[in-house]
């Protein structure tokens, strides 16, 4: 058998393979949806839940006046203490919230058991949603299908990840740092007409802008380093993103690393503890004083382990040897782990596949 | 190869032939071993360990009502360790009548707390009301500098919340001027910027300002074991963290609805005792392997 790690090399450009095992898995679905009253696969409901905001105001006792988008039925417009601001449509909309089947169910039994009345929630199937559990489902087994080997649906599995991520970092980036920190301040009457009608007002225009100047410029000379001459220009900002990250780490590194965890490794090697019998009587702790022996030996040892100025011979190399035991310990804790996380990643797609697509779990 | 070896029994012979198994049957045994103790709901009864129970202890320390600070830094991938942990945090802390703020130092993390607000906190909790029980912030970019703008003034890094109400005029946060105006802060973490982050750039600064708890990744639980409980109150390591916990609320405040989302931790840990079965057996044969093979004309050395 082939190497299932073995790259195949063929894959260029979509693959026909993967498009008939996508088309095929999306037909199963329509038709499953479509065929059947019951689908023996997944179904997804949602409740549609209308919302309406409308604008109000509300003068403070310190004379500001501040505005707030709040639901009609907000008590404060209620009670008047705040005032619908005139001329400003209401905002409305509707949220899709999923619910399980079993709510589902019950609402149309509740529904079936007193017929004419109306119904306290509208939910109902939702086609796209349930669409979204198969393609779900697809990429699930697409990238699970490279354990068998390398082949061309889990690469468009991949390649969809990689795009989409990308992708999504892109917009991210560009709406939550570069919109409010870079152009909001440049240009605040643009953005808010055209990006962020949100956006406040800021009571030091002046200094705001010269101050966004700075990563403006840094960002300018940042990208320099792809003109086809002074890419060296680059390297200055580099330095202040160097510097300020040193600056950073070096302060938390000392202040909640090395000093406190100096101090925790300081204590008492003999531990007396209040008697389980008399809280006011210490008693000699076995445990405690075992765990403080054992704590202090590993850190001196694994120290002596990493001190490379002295030749690890006689008692050095055994304090070293001693030191590279707990390592190999921390190491094994650190795998332990590593694996009950990858486990629980296996089970919840499993989950996913059993409960919400095939309806077994 | 092995087959021309002379004089060697037939155990041996088994465990020199384990060793050249394709490694597509240990995956469908993997995959047998999660699935099937998941169709048959196998269960084990948890007893909460120490970290569990501080970090129950840690959100019970601050009175009820008080103002507590979610940071959900992970995403989808970490779902399966981490969600478990929300869960319990959130229904726990609206059991105490906690006030919640949410924000995010991860961009899905902003996703990950509103389906955690939908599926727990209001389908449990519907007294909860947006802006006075509860708010979400949102995600913020700028990984530790966030917290560290936290620590001397909140608006500077929150101006808004997710809806674009100026945070001065939302009440539960009105008197918030800095982080130290939170009893608490939860952060559920799956790497960096997280859990470690809120230890060197919040508790540190502040030791005393506010108690801090955490949920982690089992990959990620070993860099912070150092910081409990001196400089982290409570820590809930990997999914074994999360059913202890879980096990821990749901005994002290049964959920009203849906009491099946606070179960997600117990449930997952039937498939991991028996993979880790499986892991301990394959570790135990590869060894067995691999000394059967030792000294054989063409064996492993």
């Amino acid at each position: 058998m082939s190497n299932p790690t073995t790259p195949s090399g063929g894959a260029k450009g979509p693959s026909p393979v993967a498009m008939i095992a996508l088309l095929l898995f999306l037909l199963a679905a329509v038709a499953d949806q479509t065929l059947f009253s019951e689908p023996y696969f997944a179904r997804k409901y949602v409740d549609l839940k209308s919302n309406e905001r409308i604008q109000a105001r509300h003068t403070g006792a310190d004379g500001e006046s501040r505005t707030a988008w709040l639901e009609p039925t907000d008590q404060k417009i209620v009670s008047g203490e705040w005032k619908p601001v005139e001329g400003v449509d209401p905002v409305k909309w509707t949220t899709r919230p999923a619910v399980t089947e079993k709510e589902y169910e019950a609402v149309q039994a509740e529904l079936a058991a007193n017929p004419g009345t109306a119904p306290t929630r509208t939910l109902e199937a939702s086609p796209i949603d349930t669409l979204g559990v198969w393609v779900a489902a697809f990429l699930t087994l697409a990238i699970f299908s490279f354990l068998w080997r390398d082949n061309p649906v889990y690469k468009v599995a991949e390649s969809l990840l990689v795009g989409v991520s990308a992708g999504y970092w892109m917009v991210n980036g560009f709406w939550t740092a570069l919109v409010p920190k870079l152009i909001a301040p440049l240009a605040p009457g643009f953005t808010q007409s055209n990006l962020l009608p949100d956006l406040q007002a800021s009571s030091t225009p002046g200094l705001d802008f010269a101050l966004a100047l700075v990563p403006l410029t840094l960002g300018f000379l940042l990208l320099w380093r792809l003109a086809p001459r002074g890419g060296w220009i680059s390297v200055w900002p580099l330095a202040f993103i160097i510097g300020t990250t040193a600056g950073l780490k070096v302060i938390s590194s000392v202040e909640a690393d090395l000093l406190p965890q100096s101090l925790e490794a300081m204590k008492p090697l003999v531990v007396f503890s209040p008697q389980a019998d008399d809280a006011a009587k210490l008693g000699f702790d076995f445990w405690m004083s075992l765990s403080s022996l054992v704590g202090v030996v590993g850190v001196l040892s694994v120290l002596v382990y990493f001190f490379f100025s002295v030749e690890h011979k006689g008692a050095v190399g055994k304090t070293a040897r001693v030191g590279i035991w707990f390592l190999m310990i921390t190491f094994g804790s650190a795998f332990g782990l590593t694996v009950m996380g990858r486990i629980t990643l296996l089970s919840q797609r499993f989950e996913f596949l059993f409960t919400d697509w095939l309806r077994i779990g | 190869m092995t087959d021309q070896t002379p004089h060697i029994g037939p155990v041996r012979r088994l465990l020199v032939r384990l060793g050249d198994i394709d490694r597509r049957w240990i995956y469908l045994s993997m995959a047998l071993a999660v699935a099937i103790p998941m169709l048959t709901g196998l269960s084990f009864p948890e007893t909460p360990g120490k970290m569990s129970s501080a970090t129950f202890d840690a959100i019970e320390s601050v009175p009820a009502g008080a103002k507590v600070l979610f940071s959900f830094d992970y995403d989808p991938a970490s779902e399966g360790e981490l969600q478990p942990m929300a869960n319990a945090f959130v229904h726990h802390c609206a059991a105490r009548g906690h006030k919640m703020a949410f924000m995010a130092l991860w961009p899905l993390g902003k996703q990950m707390a509103e389906a955690t607000i939908d599926s727990i906190l209001l389908a449990n909790h519907p007294q909860y009301r947006y802006g006075e029980d509860y708010v979400q912030l949102g995600y913020m970019p700028g990984f530790e500098t966030v917290i560290k703008g936290l620590t001397t003034n909140f608006a500077s890094q929150y101006p808004l919340d997710v809806r674009g109400t100026p945070i001065g005029n939302i009440p539960l946060m009105s008197d918030v001027k800095t982080l130290q105006d939170f009893d608490l802060i939860v952060t559920v973490s799956a790497g960096y910027a997280g859990a470690k982050e809120w230890v060197q750039y919040a508790k540190s600064t502040y030791p005393d300002a506010y108690v801090l708890a955490a949920g982690s990744t089992g990959v990620q639980a070993n860099q912070l074991f150092p910081y409990y409980p001196t400089q982290m109150e409570g820590l809930l390591a990997a999914v074994k963290g999360a059913a202890e916990y879980e096990t821990l609320v749901a005994a002290a405040y049964p959920p009203p609805a849906h009491p099946e989302r606070l179960e997600e931790g117990r449930r997952r840990m039937g498939p991991q005792f028996v993979a880790h079965l499986l892991m301990i057996g394959l570790i135990v044969l590869g060894n067995a392997s691999m000394f059967a093979a030792r000294g054989m004309k063409g064996g492993r050395r």
